[in-house]
């Protein structure tokens, strides 16, 4: 029988489901109590390190997949996944989606008039290394307009999907970009209080920005630790 | 005197150490079909389309689109398919789930699964990832899951543990998969913590030989969904 360590709960910094200023939730956020389970092989395990049997090859390099280079601000977003206790996460693939430099996504359901990019489809995948440490080439997104309210606009934003090790640790999250100040009006950034919202603003950093190149930042991704650390010895004791 | 600032400027960003701690979930919004289903993504035992939307976005960009060969898997294949309804019973059409299970012998291919007196297969990993089409309906191909450990001494009966995506869905909400009629879902130990009112909400129906499972996010069926 495998020793079965449960992963840590939710901390504070996760949103409700239900948010309303946030108007999509309210009919598809559950009314019921969700009924707490303890963690079993199924919570515990996670497809970790066959990333590349799953979904193929890494696409570190967004601005590369066509023809030429997409229009807008090339940037460098680098960052480490961490687990709460700090430990790096290594071999966990990284997936990336987002709107272009105007604020448009290529998605055919997206009728905000703002050009495509024929260069640029705004997805991609990257794989942390032995120290969680991962990197990818973009272009900054644009705001857009949405319908949620009156003079609603979405915060510059690059769409994240973590697997991380196990089934308790998938998390799907969104970067923000320092200094924006939709942030503070935007429901969705809002749905997490402060000051845990600001786990979701990046950090221009010049040691990651390449001159005459791109700007660089950092971003750091906390997935949910071990409730207890492994002993090296389980019989010591 | 100091010369420092008696009250420095807060460093609003991740990179602060004060502010460490578990990254906020976010919806993955409505647009989300061309940057994570992959093709094979829903297709757990083969390579086709199902669970992507392709029809979307143009050929183009659908880039993430390369899942290998899988080899042949042991077990019974099944079609696992059912609707993500809202609280007004609408379908909806920009949800993702994804699966998360045990393979035919009951072992999951996972580091942390060390059983190793249970076979691994080799072209089977349990992890898959569908859209739901334009009607709000998901659908897999994947093999009837063996039965893994629960906490103690117990024995979980077969289930498949799901996720669920959309836009609206600030966290995913998460429930599990259970096969009507199955002799061990009577002592299976995550079972018994639902009320037994409820516990019907969590069970696949064999319909037209695909195993249903609808997923109600509100409402009086509204599924149970579970704190992991």
């Amino acid at each position: 029988m495998s020793l079965i360590l449960p992963y840590s709960r939710e901390d504070a910094g996760q949103p409700p489901s239900l948010h309303a200023p946030y108007a999509s939730t309210v009919a598809r956020s559950p009314r019921q109590p969700l009924v707490r389970i303890p963690h079993t092989l199924t919570e515990t395990t996670g497809p970790a390190g066959c990333w590349e049997n799953l979904m193929g090859s890494s696409l570190a390099d967004l601005t590369t997949q066509h023809k030429a280079m997409p229009q807008g601000q090339r940037i460098i977003v680098s960052g480490r996944v961490l687990d709460e206790n700090g430990r790096p996460v290594p071999n966990t693939v990284m997936e990336i989606w987002q709107a272009n430099a105007a604020g448009r996504y290529i998605h055919k359901k997206d009728q905000w008039d703002a050009p495509l990019d024929p260069n640029f489809t705004g997805a991609g995948r990257v794989i942390t290394d032995t120290e969680g440490r991962y990197q990818y080439v973009t272009v900054r997104p644009g705001a857009y307009p949405w319908g949620n309210h009156h003079n609603a606009w979405r915060p510059s934003h690059i769409h994240l999907s973590l697997l991380g090790p196990a089934f308790a640790t998938r998390i799907v999250t969104q970067m923000y970009f320092p200094d924006d100040p939709l942030i503070e009006i935007d429901p969705i950034a809002n749905a997490t209080p402060l000051p845990y919202r600001q786990r979701m603003v990046s950090r221009f950093d010049i040691q990651t920005t390449r001159p005459n190149w791109a700007l660089g930042y950092l971003f750091d991704i906390v997935l949910r630790g071990r409730e207890q650390t492994p002993t090296e010895d389980p019989h010591d004791h | 005197m100091t010369t420092e600032p008696a009250n420095p400027a807060p460093r609003l960003d991740n990179q602060d150490p004060g502010l460490f701690g578990q990254t906020p979930s976010q919806t993955v919004g409505p647009f989300f079909h061309y940057g994570l289903p992959w093709k094979g993504g829903a297709d757990l035992v083969g390579q086709s389309d199902m669970g992507a939307r392709p029809e979307l976005f143009p050929e183009e960009h659908y880039v993430l689109n390369l899942s290998p060969p899988k080899g042949a898997v042991a077990g019974q294949v099944i079609t696992l398919e059912g609707v993500v309804y809202d609280a007004d019973g609408k379908p909806v059409p920009d949800a993702m789930i994804e699966i998360w299970q045990a393979n035919a012998a009951g072992r999951y291919a996972s580091p942390d699964d060390d059983r190793t007196q249970i076979p691994l297969d080799e072209g089977f990993i349990g992890f898959g990832r569908a859209s739901t089409s334009e009607d709000g309906l998901y659908r897999f191909r994947t093999v009837r899951p063996g039965p893994v450990p629960g906490p103690g001494d117990s024995r979980q009966a077969p289930h498949i543990a799901v996720g669920v995506f959309g836009r609206g869905l600030i966290k995913r909400l998460v429930t599990r998969i259970y096969f009507e009629g199955a002799p061990e879902n009577a002592a299976d130990p995550i079972l018994a913590l639902v009320p037994a009112e409820r516990r019907e909400t969590l069970m696949a129906r064999e319909v037209d030989g695909a195993w249903r499972f609808d997923i109600v996010l509100q409402g009086a069926a509204e599924t149970v969904f579970f704190d992991v």
